[in-house]
């Protein structure tokens, strides 16, 4: 599988009160929450997200609260994949456990620009920038992780664990 | 092999003699935390796990306080679906409306949560009872869900930055100003997936109140835990009010650490972060004219006895400004009633504040002193994300207790002295 979109791109320390703001909170409904997906960053983003875009960021993606809520809205949104510098360690751990990709690769932060058409292929964490044909490389997944995606996210890895 | 109080407590709970950074380890948590906003979500998944009941039905805590008393009908749905899990489930610490408080002012003030644990909260500020000595973290509701199945969680041991603060603290200076100033050197990704921990002859004066609020924030550093060692404080704390068992681990001499700050605090003057980050900080003598709508005292960084003692020693005798709503919120029912029997809430009443029951309420933006566009609040709490407390054209200031009394007397952002 290969992710194919367009570019937003965001800059650093995007905390997850502009990725879903607690004024929706009240509910975890994926499709409710995608409706407010990084209001407060960019508000026609919910609106005018392709299924399969991408969203490039600088340090520091998704810092603040622990709610799963921000990659849930992401995901429900119809992003393909995050790529930034870095990311908020309980961000970081809640896109895995959830099944949302994100690849850490400053070079790709760096190298592209807002409304780039980008192909990443998670398998290889390759990424391409067609807009500008260039290619980056984004820091591989700990083994770990990779069977947690593998098995479909944490609970189906955990439900697997428990059966055996 | 010399380790970290972050390393022994993570070995110990991994069952191994030794842990190092980077190592991935399954541990034993000793409880793990839900709250209204986080747990229908962990409810949900842990439902498709396929188990009877949760792994230990004292050890799974549940405390809606984000949105309770009930702001509004989905609100009032997340609450009932935590209500009604704890019964099924015949959870012993489930807190009602009535009974309940904000989750990390609570855990602590009842016991749950004592030196030595391992405990994961689906909230980001479960970082808080790192202030006892415990190794505490906060994680996505999907991995509570895992763990109230389990008993257990994943955790990458992360290395470990060291602060030494020198001196003691001014008078008005406390264990926010700590937290913020230190943010404001290492900024919101400066200990990013590290433990900080927090040392010094200014930290062994601390209180255990002002331990807590600094554990508290680590998180808005970017930080996995912040710890402070427990000593005689933390002893005379967990005496009599702790519930289970608890161990005191302390760092060896020659533990090895990624970064070591040392800062002289004894000259430290209050903090004020900016908006729109925590690490935006100054010295509140340099924060200029800074006109304010609204102050709010309270949230699991600010809503302790000390702080609203603090709070009220500045207010005495004063009333609050025409262009203020102060708004206070106890961090439990147990400091609200502390605070009613020392005649502060009467105090805080008389100045012209409101007074609230205990919830997380303006801290998230959730309710209870929400900002239009424009408006600018000060605040105890521990984010001034943009839109953090309303319209995403409001501001949020961070103090301390003091500064945010003094702030609600004068109108403007004003350090404690202004008012003496
Ligand atoms: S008081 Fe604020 S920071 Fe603390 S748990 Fe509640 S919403 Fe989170």
């Amino acid at each position: 599988m290969t992710i194919h979109g367009k570019a937003w791109k965001f800059g650093a320390d995007v905390d997850t009160d502009a990725i879903i703001p607690a004024r929706y909170l009240n509910t975890s409904d994926p499709a409710e929450l995608a409706k407010h997906c990084m209001e407060d960053a960019d508000p026609e983003f919910a609106t005018k997200v392709k299924i399969g875009d991408v969203i490039v960021a600088d340090k520091n993606f998704g810092c603040g609260s622990s709610r799963e809520h921000a990659p849930i809205a992401i995901k429900a949104a119809g992003v393909g994949c995050i790529i930034a510098k870095s990311y908020a360690r309980i961000f970081y751990r809640n896109a895995f456990n959830i099944g949302l990709l994100i690849f850490e690769s400053p070079e790709a932060a760096d190298g592209i620009k807002d409304g780039d058409e980008v192909s990443v292929d998670p398998g290889q964490g390759l990424i391409k920038n067609l807009t500008r044909g260039e290619e980056y490389r984004a820091t591989p997944v700990p083994e770990f992780m990779q069977q947690i995606i593998a098995a479909g996210g944490l609970i189906d890895y955990v439900s697997e664990r428990l059966k055996k | 092999m010399p380790m970290t109080i972050t390393e022994k407590i993570l070995a110990a709970h991994a069952g191994a003699e030794a842990v190092e950074p980077g190592q991935l380890v399954n541990v034993k948590v000793d409880l793990a935390l839900g709250n209204d906003i986080t747990a229908p979500v962990a409810i949900r998944e842990f439902e498709r796990i396929g188990v009877e009941t949760v792994w230990d039905r004292d050890r799974v805590v549940l405390v809606p306080d984000h949105f309770v008393p009930n702001k509004d009908i989905k609100s009032a749905e997340q609450a009932q679906m935590l209500r009604e899990f704890a019964r099924k489930h015949n959870l012993t610490n489930y807190f009602e409306v009535g009974r309940m408080g904000i989750e990390h002012c609570l855990l602590p003030e009842q016991g749950l949560v004592g030196p030595g644990d391992l405990i994961i909260g689906a909230d980001s500020h479960t970082c808080t009872y790192g202030g006892l000595g415990a190794f505490s973290t906060g994680v996505g509701s999907t991995d509570l869900a895992a763990a109230m199945a389990l008993g257990e969680t994943w955790l990458k041991v992360p290395e470990s930055i060291k602060f030494v603060y020198h001196g003691a603290l001014p008078r008005w200076v406390s264990g926010k100003d700590l937290i913020l100033y230190t943010i404001g050197q290492i900024g919101v990704d400066g200990a990013l997936y590290m433990a900080m921990e927090f040392t010094g002859p200014a930290i062994e004066g601390l209180s255990m109140d002002g331990r807590l609020t600094m554990a508290n924030m680590a998180v808005e550093a970017g930080a996995k835990n912040g710890i402070v060692p427990p000593d005689e404080i933390t002893r005379r704390y967990v005496e009599g009010r702790a519930k289970r068992p608890y161990t005191f681990y302390n760092s060896d001499p020659d533990a090895r650490y990624t970064k070591v700050y040392e800062f002289d605090v004894s000259k430290l003057e209050p903090q004020v972060a900016f908006p729109h980050l925590p690490e935006n900080t100054r010295p509140v003598s340099e924060a200029g004219n800074v006109t304010i709508h609204q102050v709010v005292i309270g949230s699991c960084t600010n809503g302790r006895m000390e702080d609203l003692r603090e709070a009220a020693t500045v207010l005495k005798g004063h009333k609050v400004n025409d262009n203020i709503r102060l708004i206070v919120i106890p961090g439990t029912q147990d400091i609200y009633l502390q605070a009613m029997q020392e005649g502060i809430v009467e105090q805080f009443i008389k100045a012209g504040a409101a007074v609230s029951t205990p919830t997380c309420g303006p801290c998230l933006g959730g309710y209870m002193g929400i900002l239009a566009k424009g408006e600018r609040s000060l605040a105890t709490t521990n984010r001034n994300f943009v839109g953090r407390m309303g319209d995403p054209e409001s501001e949020v200031y961070l103090c301390n207790p003091a500064v945010a009394a003094a702030s609600a007397v004068l109108g403007r952002i004003a350090a404690p002295w202004e008012v003496e």
